[in-house]
């Protein structure tokens, strides 16, 4: 069996000042073919405006173990939110 | 269904005494409806029956590529032309959305290709039936892509967050497909009477078939148990072709169209039509590789392959050579 060409995975912009958002991934053998086929793959309907491309081995990941103490520490830090705050209604909007 | 009786573990499902404590954890975030990611923690069983899934997903909209692509140069007008090879060309796409799910779960693309290839893995058994004239590509559209988002509407659920996401993303295209197919049996049926003949004579050879692809009755399945406790199944075959056939009926009553099953029939009680099993010897036989059109299918995608080798390992080759390049100048 040859070389299987290297996966990509493809983020896309859609039409309304969004941030790229991942879409899913593809196979290609470069970047510049990578940009073609996530053309034909994932924006045969106008879903987006621009593409981006990274090869999915240069991805990092947080692993699903390290949940806890990566995302506990800001459970108990409501005061993050503006809800926290009682503002009477005199005050008017804020 | 695309995916037709998928084995599962064989061995039912476990009680919550039998679990282990990983296995009752995994279980509760599936009953509470989160989505089940790569990297979490999964049932060995649970991974290699999602690989057999929805790689014979992915493998069936590939191959249907064939009966449809089939007509594409004939197509009447130059107006259903681009329209079937924008369908057909969806068909790649979802083929590849789900290549891609399947290869979170540890496996490549190729290797799924290879299994396809060596007849180790399968895909549905509807697409090897051949299309014959153009009345059979409305009736593909509207019966096969009809029985297909029955299936797959419901799939959008599932537990596995990569297939679901796929699922979500196909479910958008898929409806252009059935109206497409409708379209042209309009126009059949509406037509000249040899037309209208033609398009009789599509929905005579595409009723049993379609009704196939949901699978023999799973009531008492024990791989489907399981799979339905993951969440990776949603519904039984019975009440997915049960709902395709209420479905269906009024829409084929439109065309003028008759259904052929002399015992199809309106039951008041049950409030859904009484319908014929199709012949489930043929289904087997099919499944075997006995159908119209295995072996010509699976030709068709081995001579794919083999004939893209040299443009794989071509455009391989050059990508190395500049990146190596690129490396040299810096
Ligand atoms: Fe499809
Ligand atoms: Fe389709």
């Amino acid at each position: 069996m040859s070389k299987e060409w290297p996966l990509w995975e493809v983020f896309i912009r859609g039409q309304h000042g969004m941030s790229h958002r991942h879409v899913g991934s593809l196979h290609a053998p470069d970047a510049e073919m990578a940009i073609k086929n996530a053309r034909d793959v994932y924006t045969r309907r106008n879903e987006g405006v621009s593409i981006w491309v990274v090869e999915a081995k240069h991805i990092a990941a947080s692993s699903p173990s390290e949940k806890g103490p990566l995302y506990e520490p800001s459970e108990s830090k409501v005061y993050r939110h503006p809800t926290f705050f009682d503002i009477p209604d005199d005050v008017g909007a804020m | 269904m695309y995916a037709q009786m998928v084995k599962s573990t064989g061995k039912g499902v476990k009680s919550r005494e039998e679990m282990t404590e990983e296995e009752r954890h995994f279980q509760d975030r599936v009953d509470a409806d989160e989505k089940i990611e790569p990297k979490d923690w999964m049932p060995e069983g649970y991974r290699k029956t999602l690989i057999r899934q929805i790689a014979q997903h992915a493998h069936s909209e590939v191959v249907g590529q064939l009966p449809e692509g089939n007509w594409i140069t004939r197509a009447p007008t130059l107006e259903r032309k681009a329209i079937l090879l924008a369908k057909v060309q969806d068909e790649a796409g979802h083929g590849l959305y789900l290549y891609c799910a399947a290869e979170t779960l540890g496996i490549s693309r190729d290797e799924l290709t290879e299994k396809l290839l060596d007849g180790s893995m399968k895909y549905s058994s509807i697409f090897n039936y051949p299309t014959l004239n153009w009345a059979d590509i409305g009736a593909v559209g509207w019966l096969v892509d009809g029985a297909a988002i029955m299936n797959q509407v419901p799939l959008q659920r599932t537990s596995y967050g990569p297939y679901s996401r796929a699922m979500i993303r196909i479910c958008k295209e898929e409806s252009f497909h059935q109206r497409q197919g409708y379209d042209i049996m309009m126009k059949m049926a509406k037509g000249t009477p040899e037309q209208k003949r033609m398009a009789q004579d599509a929905m005579n050879r595409f009723w049993y078939p379609a009704l196939m692809m949901f699978g023999p009755s799973d009531k008492d399945s024990v791989h489907s148990a399981q799979s339905m406790a993951w969440k990776i199944k949603i519904n039984t075959n019975d009440e997915l072709r049960q709902k395709f056939v209420d479905q269906t009926v009024p829409q084929a009553e439109y065309l003028g169209l008759t259904i052929p099953d002399p015992d199809l029939k309106w039951n008041e009680e049950t409030g859904h039509y009484d319908f014929s099993e199709p012949d489930w010897s043929e289904f087997y036989e099919v499944l075997k590789g006995n159908g119209p059109c295995n072996t010509e299918r699976l030709e068709a995608r081995r001579k794919a392959w083999d004939d893209g080798a040299w443009v794989r390992d071509g455009l391989m080759a050059h990508a190395e050579k500049r990146a190596a390049r690129r490396t040299a100048a810096e």
